[in-house]
């Protein structure tokens, strides 16, 4: 067998990477989605709330990805749900990186100075007003680096749906390498378009830092 | 309560932070257009008295009472009573997000529903009050600190408060700038305005206000007009008047 890495190859390749974008998409909306509703749980009044949901984020946090891969496609198959590839992938990819940012972002909620909070419940404003008003505002600034660098993650991340039998990036190099056998110029195909498609992200991300770095000085006398 | 006159009324106001207890039975009444400034050293308990009338922190025992509201009752319309106070902090807390503009009319339209013209003619209004009218499109981080503090005088004034709570409004300023906000809050004060101070300028409270109390130790040690300090029938203030501080 063997022989040499041709056009339809490549073609194929392409078309993994664009499932690994369109699997990155899923994952960064439905894991921001579902991300954003636990960080509002994490510091919720609700005592009910803030221990379902930290212990949500504990759980996933202690599980790898893998075996929620796994459990999403294999073991829901084994109790009737049939899921889908696609499906089952999208979906233990919203449940794991929903931990990551509910926590992240529970953070950056938390790090807007408690006087604000209070500069606001003197004025009037209710709860939900001072949130989205004042404090979220101001969590987002804090919020986009370390959102930005996690999206790093998430990306490659996606590569782990290949054990599912998934078709994105990863796995379309392990079939053609199947039927070539040239694994070292393969693997370092699929590398180059991980990198290529990374790095930009990485730059923006530490340029972001930079910027809000800058804009700091802010007068918050002692 | 005992003094319908009274437009804040606390009486044996007991609060403990665990084993530290903060307050320990204070009791004292502002009258409607009285200013009435509260000295003492740090830790006697004044700023945390202030907190409490704003509901910002709750008491173990006694009552408080704002305008007809009873602090103290846990179902207080806390929405209600805090359009009926403003307070000033001593790090200004202005939205940083926000310019000034948005900062005073946030408040009007999000809480009182006024509309937003209305609520831009108030907020030139109230800048003009503090006088910072061309200050109305810049950032907090492009104003000095006399001139947030100002806006932040501003914005609580746009909620037409029937009381203005100050605390340590001017503790963070250099002199140069505490002049300029102790001057709109001397003018607030001929105008009639009810407020209450936490305050570490001596000579700004003895010319303004018209009632001292000086706490000591979580309890009102020395209450009375601004003769007080002059004359003071304790040994505690006499010692406090002394040192400055």
């Amino acid at each position: 067998m063997g022989g040499d890495l041709n056009i339809n190859h490549l073609e194929f390749l392409g078309h993994g990477a664009l499932w690994t974008l369109g699997l990155s998409a899923m994952a960064l909306i439905g894991g921001g989605l579902f991300g954003f509703v636990l960080a509002l749980a994490r510091i919720a009044p609700a005592r009910a709330l803030r221990w379902a949901s930290g212990g949500y984020i504990q759980l996933i946090q202690g599980t790898p990805l893998l075996v929620i891969l796994f459990l999403g496609y294999f073991g829901l198959a084994a109790i009737g749900f049939d899921l889908s590839p696609l499906v089952a992938a999208g979906a233990s990819l919203t449940i794991y990186n929903a931990a990551y940012f509910g926590e992240i972002w529970r953070g950056c909620i938390q790090s807007v100075p408690k006087p604000q909070w209070e500069a606001a419940e003197g004025l009037g404003l209710s709860r939900t007003q001072r949130m989205f008003k004042v404090i979220l505002p101001q969590a987002i600034r804090i919020a986009t680096p370390p959102t930005v660098g996690f999206t790093v993650q998430i990306i490659k991340n996606t590569s782990l749906a290949s054990v599912i039998g998934f078709v994105e990036l990863a796995r379309a190099g392990q079939i053609i390498n199947n039927s070539l056998f040239k694994p070292f110029l393969i693997y370092a195909i699929i590398a180059l378009i991980y990198f290529a498609m990374c790095y930009p992200i990485s730059r923006l991300s530490r340029r972001l830092e930079r910027r809000m770095a800058l804009g700091r000085a802010q007068p918050i006398p002692a | 309560m005992s003094d319908p006159t009274a437009i804040v009324s606390l009486k044996d106001v007991h609060k403990s932070f665990g084993p530290l207890k903060v307050l320990d039975g204070v009791s004292f009444s502002v009258a409607r257009g009285e200013v009435m400034a509260i000295i003492g050293r740090s830790g006697s308990g004044k700023s945390t008295a202030l907190r409490c009338i704003d509901r910002f922190e709750r008491i173990d025992s006694g009552t408080i009472e704002v305008c007809g509201h009873r602090v103290d009752d846990p179902q207080v319309d806390l929405k209600a009573l805090r359009q009926d106070i403003g307070i000033v902090f001593q790090s200004y807390n202005l939205f940083p997000h926000l310019t000034v503009e948005e900062n005073i009319t946030l408040a009007p339209c999000s809480v009182k529903r006024v509309a937003k013209a209305e609520a831009k003619s108030l907020a030139r209004q109230v800048l003009a009050q503090v006088g910072l009218e061309d200050k109305l499109n810049s950032y907090p981080e492009q104003l000095s600190g006399g001139q947030q503090q100002r806006a932040a005088i501003a914005r609580s004034l746009a909620m037409q408060p029937k009381v203005m709570l100050f605390d340590e409004v001017t503790s963070a300023l250099d002199p140069e700038l505490t002049g300029e906000v102790l001057k709109v809050i001397e003018a607030l004060a001929a105008d009639g305005m009810t407020m209450v101070m936490v305050t570490h300028e001596m000579g700004f409270a003895k010319g303004i206000a018209d009632r001292i109390v000086f706490m000591h130790r979580g309890k009102v040690h020395e209450a009375g007009t601004a003769g007080i300090l002059s004359a003071p029938a304790t040994p505690e203030l006499a010692q406090f008047v002394g040192t400055g501080f």
